[in-house]
């Protein structure tokens, strides 16, 4: 239970800043590099250096399966929901300016965030349900090695 | 010689995309195809990347906060057209100190690749694991010959 | 129009972006939907709005031409614009149509074929894929083209894979997929990459006029065009990078066979014709060189070669997959002689062969659900045990041999009609000897199926076994269409002739003969 001593602490150390650093790329990318799909990607690795140290179980009781399968189609639908909020305010799909249609640069903001914020929660969401895939493959090698 | 140099990158890119094809071919794991196909698409990442480049170019980064929206309308033309709305205000805008960028929208074209690169490969490799599962070994000579057997079997079936 | 006036007009303005983001959304949405009949009912709900839309636009394209829609309102050349004209509308209807028509039919087959706990994520994966194909078949931006083209392929990879419990080959058949796939998209993206260098921009109809004023002389654009040609190609199974295909048809689920078999390498078809003829256009002289002789050349002998390996295979699927690539060669063939009528009968055989080879695809799957056959040893008697399946199939069978009154026939003439006129009198002789191996292939399966009797079971003969209503309904409508289409070919062939005035312009007629 208490071998690789420092990686445990080391990770239960980093992996709150993982992610926190996650949600400054994905905010911060309105106005520098970043973005949904890294900050996703870094999200994920956060929750993925968790099941790597403390295994598998415990990653999946601190973010369970059923929230990552809701997760890949909540942020879908955050994307295609902006885009159909954009259709009922009688705009062209997904665009935003139609949010403000008196200041549209504004509207571009707002609209960017949310679909940004799909993308996050999509890729993120990704990311965890391939890793859970490939490892909660029970472990059975037929044949050789 | 400053030719050669000055276009390296895309030497590098033609060896990369010649290996990954050749491995892909040439290898009988399945996993080592899946190698190759990932190399041969990082070479066509590259090769994008290069395609973006102006050369002098800074990163295509907005430094400058001061009054970000008026050189957010100036940077862009992009901006400009979508906000048609007040097309009138942007042109009343002052001239802004040009900046020379390198492109962008490579680099955005190639997110969206690489995104998919990495949905083929896990794909690829879901695709092993089962095929691994299934038939026990993942050497492309071990499953033919098995896929060979299992012909001649389900004649009788 | 009259029934124009009668749609909503949110339904006209939006309905080219509905078209693709419905499907997409609705396929997400399976992710988190446990049942399989609500997902079965949401699926056919949004593929028969996508029918109608797509049914919409063909007629405002009829009405008024071009149609584009400006994604997020930016202006084209720089956003990105979804068109509908008249070479992109009945590739969407028959698309469209043709996932409506393998819906019918997915329910039972589906539940003979798929596990369980994987059918609601297998129509969510049916979902993406139609999405991505009318996708790429909508967008105006050769990027976009791209994405689409991936997503359709990812999830028909899935799509395939699903197969694993009906028959375990499916798994290598759709590794095997996965990897000439990714290469084929490769090309393709590197082949986009180079159309950009050179024009800097990614906006097809922008793309073309930029190319238009490079006066044919820029060798980086050349190698973008062999470099998207290659990638097509193994898109569309052109012959010798057809490896792919007799593996994913024979060991996909029946359902998904009918639907690639009909639709996506239709899709690939319609994008090496957007691509060579309305972003390059014939005067280019590498163009010209390309297809008139590089791919005349893989038509002929694909059309040859697969028909003659068709006929020596055991499996029935095997032998409609390469009797397919024949069929590709067949509308390469028309499409390399750059010539008005050639295109039409190119395109009329793109329709045409959806339809064929589709009632011939939900034949053999009926067969397989009832009797759990796909080998033609298997075939005997089978115009006792299944007399309406069978019948279905024969309609079809004949119609793909290209026998007088069926839908084959009227493609096939329009192709040897052109190739008189292109002065290819040879290419007349091969599409009849094509035809000739096709009655071997296909006239082998009638004969085992009608002339030799049904097998026996413990000394009993098996019993008439018809297939249920809901697998006969769509393999009919598909035969009856073939007849339809037979007698009177009027409207395809309007259809037909449209695209191919867009595609070549009447300024371009009679270049590079």
């Amino acid at each position: 239970m208490n071998e690789h001593g420092i990686l445990r602490v080391v990770s239960k150390l980093l992996i709150p800043f993982i992610a926190i650093f996650a949600f400054y790329v994905q905010f911060h990318g309105d106005y520098g590099p970043g973005g949904g799909f890294q900050a996703g990607v870094i999200l994920a690795a956060s929750v993925i250096l968790y099941a790597l140290i403390f295994g598998l179980e415990a990653a999946k009781s601190a973010v369970p399966p059923s929230w990552v399968r809701f997760g890949m189609a909540m942020g879908v639908f955050l994307y295609g929901g902006t885009g159909v909020a954009t259709w009922l305010l009688g705009g062209e799909f997904l665009n935003y300016s139609v949010f403000t249609p008196d200041h549209p640069s504004h509207g571009q903001h707002y609209g960017i965030l949310l679909v940004e914020l799909g993308v996050l929660l999509a890729v993120a969401s990704v990311m965890l349900a391939i890793f859970y895939a490939f490892g909660s493959r029970p472990v059975n090698h037929p044949g050789e090695d | 010689m400053t030719d050669l140099f000055s276009s390296f990158n895309y030497g590098v890119i033609i060896i990369l995309m010649m290996l990954g094809l050749y491995v892909v071919f040439a290898a009988r794991n399945l996993i080592k195809r899946l190698v190759g196909l990932s190399v041969f698409q990082t070479s066509v990442f590259l090769f994008y990347i290069s395609l973006g480049k102006v050369s002098g170019g800074q990163p295509p980064i907005l430094v400058d906060s001061r009054g970000l929206e008026k050189t957010d309308h100036a940077a862009s033309p992009i901006v400009q057209v979508a906000a048609s709305d007040d097309i009138a205000a942007i042109h009343s805008l002052h001239h802004v100190e040009a900046v020379l960028y390198s492109n962008p929208l490579p680099h955005v074209l190639i997110l969206t690749a690489i995104v998919v690169g990495v949905a083929t490969l896990a794909i690829g490799l879901a695709l092993t694991v089962r095929i691994r599962e299934v038939y026990g070994s993942i050497e492309e000579d071990v499953i033919d010959r098995l896929d060979y057997q299992y012909n001649l079997e389900g004649a009788g079936e | 129009m009259d029934i124009l006036s009668l749609l909503p007009p949110w339904l006209l303005t939006h309905g080219v972006a509905l078209l693709v983001v419905l499907p997409l959304l609705a396929g997400a949405a399976m992710a988190v939907i446990p049942r399989e009949r609500i997902a079965w009912t949401i699926t056919f709900m949004v593929m028969l709005i996508c029918m109608l839309c797509a049914l919409t636009l063909a007629l405002q394209v009829i009405d008024q031409g071009r149609l584009s829609y400006k994604m997020g309102g930016w202006e084209p050349p720089y956003g990105i614009e979804y068109v509908v004209d008249a070479l992109s509308a009945p590739v969407l209807l028959l698309i469209s149509a043709m996932a409506v028509i393998c819906l019918f039919y997915a329910s039972p087959s589906v539940k003979a074929e798929v596990e369980p706990k994987k059918r609601a994520a297998f129509y969510g994966a049916f979902l993406i894929c139609a999405a991505g194909l009318l996708g790429m078949v909508v967008t105006g931006d050769a990027f976009n083209v791209f994405v689409f083209l991936e997503v359709s392929s990812i999830s028909t990879y899935v799509l395939v894979a699903m197969g694993h419990s009906r028959d375990r080959r499916a798994l290598r058949a759709a590794y095997d997929y996965l990897i000439l796939g990714s290469i084929g998209a490769t090309f393709f993206v590197i082949g986009i990459g180079f159309l950009y260098m050179e024009t800097g921009t990614l906006n097809m109809a922008d793309m073309s006029n930029i190319l238009d004023g490079l006066d044919g002389g820029s060798r980086v654009a050349q190698v973008g065009f062999a470099f998207i040609v290659i990638g097509l190609g193994l898109k569309l199974a052109m012959f010798p990078l057809h490896m792919w295909l007799p593996g994913a048809y024979a060991h996909a689920p029946s359902f998904v066979t009918i639907f690639l078999a009909s639709t996506a390498t239709k899709a690939a078809l319609y994008l090496l014709l957007r691509f060579a003829f309305t972003i390059f256009d014939l005067s280019f002289d590498y163009v010209v060189t390309i297809l008139s002789q590089f791919v005349l050349v893989l038509a002929v002998v694909g059309m040859v070669f697969a028909s003659i390996q068709a006929i020596f295979q055991t499996d029935v699927r095997r032998v409609l997959a390469f009797s397919s690539i024949a069929q590709v060669g067949y509308i390469l063939l028309g499409l390399s002689f750059l010539t008005l009528s050639g295109l039409t009968a190119s395109y009329v055989h793109l329709i045409n062969h959806a339809f064929i080879k589709g009632g011939l695809f939900l034949a053999v799957g009926a067969m397989w659900y009832r009797f759990g056959i796909t080998r033609v040893a298997d075939f005997r008697g089978l115009s006792k045990t299944m007399p309406w399946t069978m019948s279905a199939f024969t309609i079809s069978g004949l119609s793909l041999i290209g026998v007088p009154l069926t839908a084959g026939f009227v493609s096939k003439l329009q192709l040897a009609t052109a190739a008189w006129e292109r002065g290819y009198g040879w290419a007349v002789g091969v599409i009849l000897f094509s035809s000739i191996l096709a009655l071997v292939y296909i006239g082998r399966i009638l004969r085992v199926a009608y002339f030799e009797t049904p097998p026996q079971i413990n000394g009993v003969e098996v019993l008439k076994n018809e297939a249920p209503l809901i697998m006969l309904i769509p393999m009919w409508i598909l035969a009856i269409l073939s007849i339809v289409i037979g007698i009177n070919a009027g409207w395809v062939v309007d259809a037909a002739g449209r695209a191919a005035e867009l595609l070549i312009p009447t300024q371009m007629i009679g270049r590079g003969l």
